[in-house]
Formats: C-alpha cells, sequence, structure tokens
C-alpha cells in the first residue's frame, strides 16, 4: 500500500512540475481511464463530426467552398486518427475502441446529433462548432499525457482555418439577399444553444472535474471556456450583423463578462442519452461504414501477406 | 498497442522529414496493412500541408525503448560530468576566437 501511494505521489510531483507523461510512465488507474475515455470520446467526436458536414460537400453552392469543404472534413478524419493513435499508447486496441463507438457504449459530442438543414449550418458548424471546439483544444495543447498534448498541437494548427472558413460562410450570408441573411440567422438560432452545451455541465455539476483539474488533464473549467467563448462570439456576430439568439445576454461593465440566460439541460441530457434528432443515423452510418469496409479490410491483409510470401521465396 | 488480433492491421509508427537537411521526426502512428500502405496513409494523415519531405514508417513492435525506471541509471552519470561542456573551461582574459 505504501508502495502505490509512494509511487501516486511520484507522479503528482511530476505533474505539479509541469513534466508530461508518457506511455511507459506508471500512472494511477484512474488517470488511465479518464483519458482513455476523453481521448476516444475526443476521437469519436471527430469521426462522427465529418458525418453533418459531408452532408453538404455534393451541394456546396460553388467549387471553391466544395474544395473548402472536403479539406476540413479531411481534417477531421485525420484529427481522428491522430487521437486514436493517442489512445492506443494507453493500452487500449483500436479494434474496441471503435467497436464501442459502434455499439453505441461509447459517447461522442452530443453536437452531431443536430441536423445540418440548410447551407448556413455549414457556416454555423465552422464558426461556431470548431469554434467551441477550439477553445477547449487550445487548453488541451498543455494538457499533462504527453501524446495527448502532442496530438492536440497538431490538430490546433488545423482547426483555425475551420473556424474562418465557417465565419466567413456566415458573413457572406448575412451581406446576401434578405432571404440569405434569414437562413444565416435561423442558422444562429439553432446552432447557438448546443454550441453553448459543448462544453459540458456547469462546474457544480461536473464530478469529474476536480481529478482532472488536479491532474492537469484540463486547466480551465466549463464554464471559465464556455464565458470567453460567449464574450468572442458575441462581438463577431455583431459584426456581421446576426442577432444572438438569447433575450438575457447583456454585457457586464462590473464583471467585463456578458451576462446571458441558462441552458437547456433537459434537453442536453436527453441527446446524451441518444434521443437527439440524429443519434440514430450517425451511429447507424458508422456502423454501415465499418461493416461495408470489411471487405477491403481483409483484403488488403491478405494481398499483403502474399506479397510477403513472394518476398521471402 | 497490442496486435493479437490477426485480422487487424498492424501499428506503424510514423517518422517524417520536413525539409531536406532535417532529421526524421516521430509524428504518431497508424494502421496498415502493409509498409507500401502505410506510407501512403501517412502521406494522408500527416502531411497535408506541405509538412513532408520523405517518411519512414517501422512496424511498432520493431521499437525497443528504454523503461523510465531506468533512466537514473542510464543518465544520471551524465550529470557529475560537466567538463563535457565548453562553458567549464576559463579562457584567458583577451584570447579571441575561441
Ligand atoms: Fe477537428
Ligand atoms: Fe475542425
Amino acid at each position: 500500500m505504501t508502495d502505490v501511494t509512494n509511487l501516486e505521489e511520484r507522479f503528482q510531483a511530476k505533474i505539479d512540475a509541469e513534466q508530461k507523461i508518457e506511455p511507459k510512465d506508471w500512472m494511477p488507474e484512474k488517470y488511465r481511464k479518464t483519458l482513455i475515455r476523453q481521448i476516444s470520446q475526443h476521437a469519436h467526436s471527430e469521426i462522427v463530426g465529418m458525418l453533418p458536414e459531408g452532408n453538404w460537400i455534393t451541394r456546396a453552392p460553388s467549387l471553391r467552398r466544395k474544395a473548402i469543404l472536403l479539406a476540413k472534413v479531411q481534417d477531421e478524419a485525420g484529427h481522428g486518427l491522430y487521437l486514436y493513435s493517442a489512445c492506443e499508447t494507453l493500452g487500449t486496441t483500436r479494434e474496441q475502441t471503435i467497436a464501442d463507438l459502434n455499439s453505441g457504449k461509447a459517447k461522442y459530442s452530443s453536437i452531431f446529433n443536430y441536423p445540418t438543414l440548410t447551407w448556413a449550418d455549414i457556416g454555423a458548424v465552422g464558426w461556431l462548432v470548431d469554434g467551441a471546439a477550439i477553445m477547449n483544444q487550445v487548453m488541451l495543447c498543455r494538457t499533462s499525457y504527453g501524446p495527448y498534448a502532442r496530438a492536440m498541437v497538431r490538430i490546433c494548427k488545423e482547426e483555425s482555418f475551420h473556424q474562418r472558413q465557417g465565419y466567413e460562410v456566415m458573413s457572406v450570408l448575412a451581406k446576401g439577399t434578405p432571404e440569405q441573411k434569414e437562413m444565416a440567422q435561423d442558422a444562429l438560432n439553432r446552432w447557438w444553444w448546443p454550441s453553448l452545451m459543448m462544453f459540458g455541465p456547469s462546474d457544480a455539476n461536473s464530478p469529474n472535474s476536480a481529478d482532472s483539474m488536479k491532474w492537469k488533464i484540463k486547466r480551465q473549467s466549463n464554464d471559465e471556456l464556455r464565458q470567453i467563448f460567449i464574450d468572442r462570439t458575441v462581438q463577431q456576430a455583431e459584426i456581421i450583423g446576426l442577432t444572438i439568439p438569447d433575450p438575457d445576454l447583456k454585457w457586464n461593465e462590473a464583471t467585463k463578462h456578458y451576462d446571458w440566460g441558462t441552458i437547456d439541460w433537459t434537453e442536453f441530457n436527453n441527446v446524451v442519452a441518444g434521443n437527439g434528432p440524429c443519434n440514430k443515423e450517425r451511429l447507424a452510418a458508422r456502423n454501415k461504414a465499418h461493416d461495408d469496409g470489411a471487405w477491403v479490410r481483409e483484403a488488403a491483409l491478405a494481398h499483403a501477406a502474399k506479397k510477403a510470401k513472394r518476398k521471402a521465396a | 498497442m497490442s496486435d493479437d488480433n490477426k485480422n487487424n492491421w498492424p501499428l506503424w509508427e510514423i517518422f517524417i522529414q520536413s525539409k531536406r537537411g532535417l532529421e526524421h521526426k516521430h509524428v504518431g502512428s497508424l494502421h496498415a496493412a502493409d509498409a507500401q500502405m502505410a506510407i501512403e496513409n501517412a502521406r494522408d494523415v500527416y502531411t497535408r500541408r506541405q509538412e513532408g519531405n520523405s517518411i519512414w514508417v517501422v512496424p511498432a513492435g520493431a521499437i525497443s525503448s528504454s523503461q523510465p525506471d531506468d533512466s537514473a541509471m542510464l543518465f544520471d552519470p551524465a550529470d557529475d560530468k560537466t567538463y563535457r561542456h565548453p562553458t567549464f573551461y576559463q579562457m584567458p582574459e583577451g584570447a579571441k576566437y575561441i
């Protein structure tokens, strides 16, 4: 018992001294489990997140927009792979991680259970969803687990174009015909609150947060990050003449932050529980892709075995 | 990190040289059926923005590494050998180009 205490003290001392934890280092079982859950959820979100945007690739309004959207969706696939690879360093197998997503056991960000109904939704997703994700990801560049931090640095370098292209789509629509502006406003109305939910439960209801902060997996609380996101985004909406759908939104001169309304946590919990508008569709799409790809995976292995044999002969 | 299931593509560690003249640097890993496919996938996964000039792929199982527990034994002996650094030496006042 003293041994484990000792190991745990040394582990915490490393973290307090801002040293990264690497795969072969001793770590508390709960640290490992928390990371596996968080990194795999994060990876799944990148992968499932390709679906609502992929929905518009063939219908993008110009070749420029199509090339941009393709590049963005391809980036998200890359992000998923960086993160799956980081997750594997903790002793999981890729096969099991994917199986957990496909069976519905593992979670992914609930935001991707909302539909992308119009082209403006592609703008709103880039601007708000990627924007909210970036807040979290910038913090995670300094997370205590080395492989996770390195994956996040790579991801953050790529994310900023995602948010900018989305904001550009919104600003062009907002300057367009009255119908286009209305489409942009409608997208903002539908994506605003779900984007705020992306930061997770408020600190008071976030049971795992204390450990994650102590272990420096995260360094800022859900509420802190959410507030910074709101403060930044309100100004961006103003500039392009769109209105944030929150009647309680008001600048607070004393706190130097915006006061804002209340999140509908019942809706949040409902979507997490699997009852969002697209939960079933997303999971079905992932399972279909996995099943349809089975013969390719087998054929590639058979081909590799044959080539290796020929080389040996 | 285990590949016990023979139906899975093995894991490859990926090293990218970003520019001629620089070292190949570890960037992450990926699964592929063979080395050729690992190189092709690494191109798509790790060099979408001109990050690459050359790619090495190594089967993850082929890499041996030191253990954290051995680090004192391996690296502490260098701690008290400051005479291996140029700043250890006192040069006569006024000597140039040394
Ligand atoms: Fe991403
Ligand atoms: Fe993104």
